[in-house]
């Protein structure tokens, strides 16, 4: 597993990552390129997961809409890999980031890495991530981290079109029909296990407060449960009990779907390393 | 200052040039009047130019970076350095008058003022985008997502024709 042979740029495969998720728990040697890691590969994940709907939406301007979001959410992945690389110094641009690494590699929560399942599956995942990344990015966009903070502030723009976009379709669905609203209730029901993930920190969050990336996610869970709680009243849903929740994506722990949206996302760039068209 | 026949490049010559540079999906408007160029340097037989991307997805930038190069390379200038910023965010508000009149005849509604509102708003519903057809504010949004990233989806209640909207962001 070696990064795509990328014209005598940098050290030629010294960056080769350990693949042992359990190693990594005990020393982070670079807690700001795992951060980006986390925030780009959330993006990217999520936006492969939306590109799925490409040309199988249920209304043109559905399709149209959710092809425009996987772009925008794609292209943020790439703007913070990007970002990652340079940060980790190895000589990794964010297609060998995107593409040469392997699951336990993988940093995004577990939440986006599920599959798409039907249309109300995919418009609740997306409303509690938006809900979610508009109140990350308006955090981050006040970091002292320049290049960081104007990701962050750009997305924002994007991320507050995308949570009107699913917020209207959870009222939709869920104040729409029965079978609509059966679905939406499920749906809600099956993610709700895996939202806890997105508000935990650790040893990485405390190490970036060195290079000015605070964020208080205390503040952002409560927040985010007011959105969340006043959308979902409002579409007739009801909100889960809480129970048992399910993370690890963070370390490098995924459900048994990611493995195989990855080998589907990475079969061409690592059958043709370093092809273009 | 030279009299030679080495024109030197200055700045203004090579906006010059990149104002011939139309956004490849909606081709009546340059890079420049979009906001998409942000500054432009140059230095002996070097120039160095930075652009923004509009949306981060947005599929046109990798396109108008090799049009930004060939129409420099057409008039002889190929040391070109393209830098992308994400820093000040890209707005619809950079669009000057002109180009707004120039998207408007082509039959795309220009923005209006980038929105501010609260940090969550989940609800919209702008009122009254211009039909570019026939002038009727009588019109509905269809989708706020449209043919590309920068557009939404209108239709007129009055000609009945759909249009697009040139998305305030």
């Amino acid at each position: 597993m070696k990064g795509p042979a990328n014209a005598g740029t940098g050290p030629a495969h010294a960056g080769t990552v350990p693949p042992v998720a359990g190693k990594r728990e005990a020393e982070i040697a670079n807690p700001l390129f795992e951060y980006l890691l986390r925030l780009g590969d959330d993006r990217l994940v999520l936006g492969h997961r939306m590109s799925e709907w490409c040309g199988h939406g249920p209304i043109l301007e559905e399709d149209i809409a959710m092809a425009n979001i996987a772009l925008d959410l794609v292209g943020q992945g790439s703007s913070l890999l990007k970002l990652a690389g340079e940060t980790e110094g190895a000589g990794r641009d964010e297609d060998a980031l995107a593409y040469f690494r392997s699951e336990p590699e993988y940093r995004n929560a577990q939440i986006v890495e599920l599959p798409k399942g039907d249309f109300a599956f995919t418009v609740v995942r997306q409303f509690l991530f938006d809900a979610y990344s508009v109140l990350q990015w308006d955090a981050l966009q006040q970091c002292t981290f320049a290049p960081l903070a104007g990701i962050a502030a750009k997305a924002l723009k994007e991320d507050r079109y995308h949570l009107r976009h699913s917020g209207d379709w959870m009222l939709r669905l869920g104040d729409g029909t029965g079978e609509s609203h059966t679905r939406a209730q499920s749906a809600l029901n099956d993610l709700w296990r895996f939202t806890a993930e997105l508000f935990e920190s650790d040893a990485v969050d405390e190490a970036i407060h060195e290079n000015g990336v605070v964020v208080d996610l205390a503040a952002i869970q409560s927040r985010w449960q007011q959105t969340v709680g006043d959308v979902v009243r409002r579409a007739t849903l009801t909100l889960p009990a809480a129970g048992a929740s399910s993370s690890g994506g963070r370390r490098g722990r995924h459900t048994e779907f990611l493995g195989h949206m990855l080998a589907e996302m990475q079969i061409v760039a690592r059958s043709h390393p370093g092809a273009k068209w | 200052m030279r009299g030679d026949g080495e024109e030197p490049f200055t700045a203004e010559r090579v906006r010059a040039i990149l104002e011939t540079v139309k956004d490849p999906e909606v081709p009546v408007v340059s890079v420049v009047e979009l906001g998409i160029v942000r500054h432009v340097a140059v230095d002996g037989a070097r120039v160095a130019i930075t652009i923004t991307p509009t949306y981060s997805g947005c599929p046109a930038m990798r396109e108008i970076e090799q049009d930004i190069r060939a129409a420099l390379a057409a008039e002889g200038i190929v040391d070109v350095t393209l830098d992308t910023v994400h820093a000040p965010a890209w707005t619809t508000d950079w669009i000057g008058a002109d180009a707004r009149e120039k998207l408007r005849r082509y039959g795309i509604a220009p923005p209006g003022p980038a929105e501010e509102g609260g940090l969550i708003t989940l609800t919209h519903r702008r009122a009254g985008v211009v039909c570019p057809h026939c002038g009727s504010g009588n019109t509905e949004l269809r989708s706020e997502f449209g043919s590309t990233a920068c557009k939404a989806i209108h239709v007129c209640n009055a000609c009945r024709e759909p249009f697009d909207e040139f998305k305030a962001f």
